[in-house]
């Protein structure tokens, strides 16, 4: 009975669907095909080929005729002298690098919002925006001239430093150039919310004698909270998808021994040693982690905005 | 009384003045990198390895320039990338902006699960090697579509533009289907025509991705005929590799290095140009799609 009353929810469910498609076909086929299809190629059928980090993939028997190895490549990750050092590098590398690079922006902000000359504001964030749109290879480009042996960086201190191989300045490189590329464009967000702070609140408590300090306590603080959280939240769900392309870009044979993170190994592995699938295992790693901590900071989202995640 | 209220004073100027001193700096420090480039991209190379940067007239060249545009490389590049960030913009933005639109709709049948596929590619990726081979499958390694087709739809900017068709009033589709007007006729004559500011935003942000990315490239173009400008700069700023013929009639090493250093910052200076004529016009534009962004963020 139960069984019966469910098969006719389904076909009467697929009723009215036949009848909305064909009252609405041109939304099914025209505006979401197309999107749908290129999502399917090119970001699901990918998905089915991991298969082969459990196979000792060979282009020619392909994914069904290779040898299934079931664990192994992972087994041989978690075992590997290198495994450890890469996850400590991927983990340092995002995890100073949101450190450092989180709170500048918000500085930025709330000193911009003290700036009273809308002239004066509006062209100094020209110039904070600016970074934002050099390339990363043009980024790596002029951190190797600015910080060769021979370059200004050292003429400056009298030094003969080759930072791009010494391994110990890699970090400190890739996350200064970083905060100088991104700390004007990081700070809209900020900036955005600072100004629909009422400037009558502000007003109010410069009345009651309260001091700079004071105010960005009590009023601004308050106000950019919600936003800091979920800045916050967001980045360290990122921390396991660091970008590839400027670690790749700024590494050396030299500084490998720091700038080696899991997303180069992978790329070293498959591409340049044709381990296919022993680096589709590793790049399967990265993703599940990644994908833990971005579900954990989806529902985190969510409770706080108001069950709205993403 | 008056005492705290100067020591509030006191403390309020030093304050001001702590805060604006570090704007001076932090501008100085983002413009004398820049300034520097522009600079040593016109020195004599020898004066500059001995002296420094000078502002004196006499010791200003345009030889970097004039060699890098005899590089055939990067005129080649120029071209591979302006075509590349046109065509997937066009590409992109188009599909971008029809897939938003049901997704936009309340009554879409199927929208929860629709939307579920989109969002979870935003979450999890088949990765590296099983990508690759997949394109390798297809035949569109060493293709043009390679680079334009794999990223076309991105999500993020889907749901920019979702969250943007739902501030349109719904009066409008209302009219537009008592009149008669299907989907499509109201999706380009209505919806589309008030929903520019948007799509300003997404041809720049799709544009400027494609301008300065270089991974998709180096992976999936062996021919250097389709190489895309970013990867000629990786050859020549990254991996060191100057093409022979420019700095050929230099006799010493030493020379041909400094003259080597001359030319990358010529080619980083060139290579800015594009972004930098536009940049004025598009930096406002791209504020306005992060704040677009944070409504729904």
């Amino acid at each position: 009975m139960r069984k019966k009353e469910k098969t006719g929810s389904v076909s009467a469910y697929m009723n009215q669907f036949g009848k909305y498609f064909r009252k609405n076909w041109q939304l099914y086929i025209i505006f979401l095909l197309p999107g749908l299809l290129l999502t399917l190629i090119f970001k699901y059928l990918p998905m089915l080929g991991i298969i082969i980090a459990f196979e000792e993939y060979s282009p020619f028997l392909g994914y069904f005729d290779s040898k299934w190895i079931g664990a192994y490549n992972f087994k041989r990750l978690f075992s590997s002298t290198e495994f450890l050092r890469l996850l400590v590098n991927t983990l340092k590398l995002s995890g100073y690098n949101l450190l450092w690079s989180f709170f500048p922006p918000i500085i930025l902000a709330l000193l911009l919002n003290r700036v009273r000359s809308a002239k004066i504001k509006r062209n100094a964030q020209l110039v904070f925006y600016l970074p934002y749109f050099i390339s990363t290879i043009v980024l790596a480009g002029m951190i190797r001239l600015f910080f060769s042996p021979v370059g200004p960086i050292n003429a400056i201190f009298g030094t003969s430093i080759d930072f791009m191989s010494e391994s110990e300045w890699f970090r400190s490189l890739y996350i200064g150039s970083g905060i100088w590329q991104t700390i004007g464009w990081s700070s809209i967000i900020y900036t955005s919310t600072l100004a629909g702070v009422s400037q009558d609140l502000i007003e109010a408590a410069k009345i009651d004698g309260a001091t700079i300090i004071q105010q960005i306590r009590n009023v601004e603080l308050p106000a950019l909270k919600p936003v800091i959280v979920i800045q916050f939240i967001l980045s360290a769900g990122n921390i396991m998808s660091i970008g590839f392309e400027k670690v790749y870009a700024m590494q050396t044979d030299l500084n490998k021994i720091t700038s080696d993170i899991i997303p180069t190994y992978v790329y070293r592995l498959g591409l340049e040693m044709g381990d296919y699938g022993y680096s589709t295992a590793v790049g399967l790693f990265n993703s599940i982690v990644n994908l833990i901590l971005l579900v954990a900071v989806n529902y985190v989202v969510s409770k706080l905005n108001e069950g709205e995640g993403l | 009384m008056n005492n705290k209220k100067k020591s509030t004073i006191t403390q309020d100027k030093v304050v001001t003045w702590g805060g604006n001193l570090l704007l001076i700096l932090l501008t100085v420090l983002i413009i004398v990198p820049v300034a520097y480039i522009l600079l040593c991209s016109i020195m004599n190379p020898s004066v500059r390895n001995s002296v420094g940067v000078s502002l004196n007239l006499k010791n200003w060249t345009l030889e970097g320039y004039r060699r890098v545009f005899q590089d055939p490389n990067i005129w080649r590049g120029f071209r591979n990338s302006f075509f590349y960030s046109i065509v997937f913009t066009v590409i992109s933005v188009t599909v971008t902006l029809l897939t938003a639109y049901p997704m936009s709709r309340n009554d879409f049948m199927g929208k929860k699960f629709f939307n579920a596929i989109f969002v979870f590619t935003m979450f999890f990726g088949g990765g590296l090697m099983p990508t690759y081979l997949l394109m390798d499958q297809l035949g569109l390694v060493n293709t043009v579509w390679a680079i334009l087709l794999p990223g076309a739809l991105n999500v993020w900017n889907m749901i920019l533009a979702r969250s943007y068709y739902k501030t349109v009033p719904i009066e409008l589709y209302e009219a537009a289907s008592m009149d008669g007007s299907t989907e499509v006729q109201y999706f380009f004559k209505i919806l589309i025509p008030v929903c520019k500011p948007i799509i300003a935003v997404l041809c720049l942000y799709q544009f400027v991705a494609m301008w300065n990315s270089y991974f998709d490239a180096m992976i999936y173009l062996d021919d250097q005929n389709l190489q895309p400008l970013q990867l000629v700069l990786r050859s020549i700023l990254v991996q060191n590799q100057i093409n022979p013929n420019l700095v050929a009639n230099m006799e010493k090493l030493a020379e041909t290095a400094k003259l080597a250093d001359l030319l990358k910052y010529s080619t980083i200076v060139i290579s800015s140009v594009p972004l930098i004529v536009l940049y004025p016009f598009f930096a406002k534009s791209f504020e306005k799609g992060v704040m677009i962004g944070s409504v729904k963020g």
